[in-house]
């Protein structure tokens, strides 16, 4: 994607400190204060929240009474009960999640990227079709095809027993099914901006149409790859109802459903400090994905829509 | 047009296209036993075709499309696609509690329902719990050889690797949840009717926490389709427009069986009082709901994104780094944790805000909350694409602008903001179709809360929460009318997609 910033503001006014400039505090605040009132200002809505599960993940109490904004207390303890509590299988529900959701997600963008790679790039009878009917297919909430779901799965498992309800690979089939339509139409959207020139120069090179995909259209689509990948990965982890009805035995469960039941509703009220401690454990592995590719974050997301 | 030469131009290219072919070959071997051993010479016919596409796919050199689009379809038409067409189909039925099985099941479990202990018939301790698709199912352990079955209202099935206590008792199994006493209790109502059926006139029944095997006074005739009951003297014609047995003034028996209704469900939708009164309050929410976390997240994602849109600003990326975190974080879990930060009692809203709002019991309040919280979810993610748009957008539109006079506001409002939107159109309709159905932020959120008493439908109810509590809610499932209900739901926001997309310019640029 080209980026075009915005023209270059006029020299004068580039960073400029409060001592030059005629009135410089109010220039100062026309030009960059307002954007960090606003900034500020919408961070502080953004981090609240997530300074609160900080300080009850700490919160020695780990009760929903003693926990404030700002820690009170300091202690590991809650920590702790996740990996030491008998009705808290957290290394395994954290187990589950990621090996459904990384193989999901890795498989479900390689398909969709070979069906992306055919809509952009040949031209075929029912090619326009066939892609508004992907747009169409994924508007159908798809878990509440879960009635649907359960009697291909049960139907299923009467052959073949791994695949079949209860088990992990059912559920990550079920999951590659639905990331496929969004993924293969932001990835079809990102190869379309690849421009056509260098596929024929690599034709005339010699390259056959493989080669073309996996040496070339696959690593500058990098950065489509990677938010697709996000995408569908964080989708699986944050699914609920899905993993919910399929898994049902304790340890078996993934982390989503796992630390629902460490909620008020159904757990003690120590456990909000346990149910904390998993939440920022969990996003620890979330935030890290999320960090290490934010510079593809940006163009990814918009890649599909914005041609810049 | 890329090349028509194979793929295979090379040796290692051949070697892998010859490696993955032995790969399908393989599993299709593998998957083929079992359907074999079954005899199920239907889904054999059905698996040879599939292969026999993909060979001749992989092993053609004209329609080189193909062999790209061939993996993502045959997952879309597996896990998309039927998912979709059962669902309409189901919607077309009574399909639920007491209409699960089908004719003869029905009227063996009938008869079942009648037996009557005989001397030295089979006992055996009984665990309750549910199938996999919830479907009641009694544990059993036979007392005389200690084997353990699953019996539902259409027969018994040996469990193989069921856990058992020092009784005998079962206490797990694969594929089955077993019920504690507390939850036992509560459905006492729906135990008393359950009998499974063993043989044509035999079943066994439950008696407190054990059952027995026995003769029933009941039996079916097929010259006037009834069953009738020697001991008492009733007689249950059946009813096959609704698919269950009625005695002479219209009381239904328990099981029924599956029929077609027809268009029934829908019909109920649009026209019963009950059914519809609420529906059109839900969907106007649901609408609401939609369209404001649209639009809230929409207008802060765009004031934050216009604010560091400016290349001399400082801290600009430090900004961005912490404003991607609360997307970065796992939005269950702070759904679950914003549910916390709502309690009335020791929540940190009230906390902070010195107030003592009960937000889960009224309905305005609930919805605020609702909003409240998915605006927190969402705002991140437009904030990324409007920065990302607004770095994209062409700069000689905005240079002539201010050489034409155009001030911030002026050229924000007649320049920037339409070219945004052209390019944005199509996510902001994907974000508002992915809030119509967000299941998530409402049941992690509010559960459907604030309900009235004895009302079905909670105040932040939305179209999907209130159909999945249909098909799976406790009392009793109606997976007929939530399938309808989900059809429903897909032509509404397609829809209000299609109708969208018409309207935006920027048409050719989607579909093209």
């Amino acid at each position: 994607m080209t980026r075009t910033l915005e023209p270059a503001a006029p020299r004068a006014g580039r960073a400029a400190p409060a001592r030059k400039g005629r009135p410089p505090f109010a220039k100062w605040m026309a030009e960059f204060g307002w954007r960090h009132l606003v900034a500020v200002a919408v961070l502080v809505f953004g981090l609240v929240p997530i300074v609160y599960v900080i300080s009850a993940a700490f919160n020695p109490n780990g009760t929903l009474s003693s926990t404030s904004l700002l820690p009170t207390g300091f202690s590991l303890g809650n920590f702790e009960k996740l990996f030491t509590d008998d009705n808290v299988p957290f290394a395994a529900w954290f187990a589950n999640s990621l090996m459904i959701a990384v193989p999901a997600a890795f498989i479900s963008i390689f398909i969709s990227s070979l069906a992306a790679y055919a809509f952009s790039r040949f031209r075929f009878r029912g090619r326009r079709p066939m892609l508004l009917f992907l747009l169409l297919i994924q508007m159908f909430p798809a878990f509440l095809a879960v009635v649907a779901l359960y009697l291909i799965f049960g139907r299923i498992g009467e052959f073949y027993p791994v695949a079949g309800l209860n088990t992990k690979l059912g559920l990550m089939l079920v999951y590659m099914g639905g990331a496929l339509g969004v993924s293969t139409w932001l990835m079809k959207g990102f190869f379309d901006t690849i421009p056509k020139e260098l596929d024929e120069a690599a034709t005339i090179d010699g390259a056959s149409h493989a080669q073309i995909f996996f040496g070339m259209i696959l690593p500058l689509a990098a950065p489509i790859i990677a938010i697709s990948g996000i995408l569908a990965f964080v989708g699986t982890m944050n699914d609920f109802i899905l993993a919910s009805l399929f898994l049902t035995d304790r340890p078996e469960m993934t982390l989503a459903v796992g630390l629902k039941t460490l909620t008020a509703e159904n757990s003690p009220a120590s456990y909000f400090g346990i149910f904390a401690a998993g939440t920022l454990l969990t996003s620890v592995l979330t935030v890290a994905v999320f960090m290490s590719l934010q510079r593809y974050i940006v163009s990814g997301l918009t890649g599909g829509a914005v041609k810049g | 047009m890329p090349d028509q030469r194979p793929a295979s131009a090379t040796a290692a290219g051949l070697l892998i296209k010859i490696a993955v072919l032995a790969v399908v070959a393989a599993l299709a071997v593998w998957a083929a036993l079992p359907l074999i051993a079954a005899e199920a010479w239907w889904g054999l016919a059905l698996e040879a075709a599939v292969v026999a596409v993909v060979y001749s796919v992989y092993l053609q050199r004209r329609a080189i499309q193909l062999k790209y689009l061939i993996p993502g379809t045959l997952l879309l038409i597996a896990f998309q696609i039927l998912p979709v067409i059962l669902t309409v189909g189901t919607s077309f039925t009574n399909y639920g509690d007491g209409h699960r099985v089908d004719k003869e099941q029905a009227t063996e479990a009938i008869i079942a329902a009648g037996v009557q202990q005989t001397p030295g018939g089979a006992t055996y301790l009984v665990a309750v719990g549910e199938s996999a698709s919830g479907e009641l199912t009694l544990l059993l352990t036979d007392n005389e050889d200690g084997s353990a079955w699953a019996g539902t209202e259409a027969g018994l099935t040996e469990l193989d690797d069921a856990t058992v206590d020092d009784t005998g008792r079962v206490t797990a199994a694969p594929g089955y949840t077993v019920w504690d006493l507390a939850e036992l209790g509560e459905r006492q109502a729906e135990l008393g009717e359950l009998a499974v059926p063993t043989g044509p006139e035999t079943g066994i029944k439950l008696q407190g926490l054990s059952a027995f095997e026995g003769r029933s006074t009941r039996s079916y005739d097929a010259g006037c389709d009834c069953i009738t009951d020697s001991a008492t003297g009733t007689v249950w014609y059946a009813d096959d427009e609704d698919g269950s047995f009625r005695t002479e003034d219209g009381q239904a028996a328990l099981v029924g069986w599956r029929v077609d209704i027809g268009a029934d469900n829908y019909l109920d939708i649009l026209t019963d009082p009950d059914i519809r009164g609420p529906f059109l309050g839900i969907f106007t929410w649901n609408v609401m709901f939609a369209a404001g976390s649209v639009l809230l997240t929409f207008a802060i994602g765009l004031g934050t994104a216009m604010a560091l849109n400016k290349p001399t600003m400082r801290g600009t990326k430090l900004y961005r780094t912490f404003m991607i975190l609360p997307y970065a974080m796992p939005s269950f879990a702070m759904l679950l944790v914003w549910a916390q930060m709502f309690n009335r009692d020791f929540g940190l809203v009230n906390e902070l805000f010195n107030l003592d709002v009960n937000w889960y019991g009224d309905t305005w309040s609930a919805r605020a909350m609702v909003l409240i919280a998915n605006t927190w979810l969402g705002w991140p993610y437009m904030f990324l694409i409007c920065l990302g748009a607004l770095q994209a957008l062409p700069s000689d539109s905005l240079e002539a602008a201010k050489i034409d006079g155009a001030t911030g506001v002026t050229a924000f409002r007649k320049i920037t903001l339409p070219l945004l939107l052209i390019a944005l159109t199509p996510l902001l309709i994907s974000s508002f179709a992915f809030n119509f159905n967000n299941f998530n932020a409402i049941e992690l959120l509010s559960g459907g809360h604030p309900f009235g008493a004895g009302d079905a439908v909670g105040g932040t109810d939305l179209l999907i929460t209130y159909a999945f509590r249909q098909a799976f809610g406790s009392s009793s499932a109606d997976y007929g009318f939530a399938s309808a209900i989900s059809v429903f739901i897909f032509l509404i926001v397609a829809t209000i997609s299609a109708v969208m997309f018409r309207f935006t310019r920027n048409q050719e640029d989607v579909y093209s």
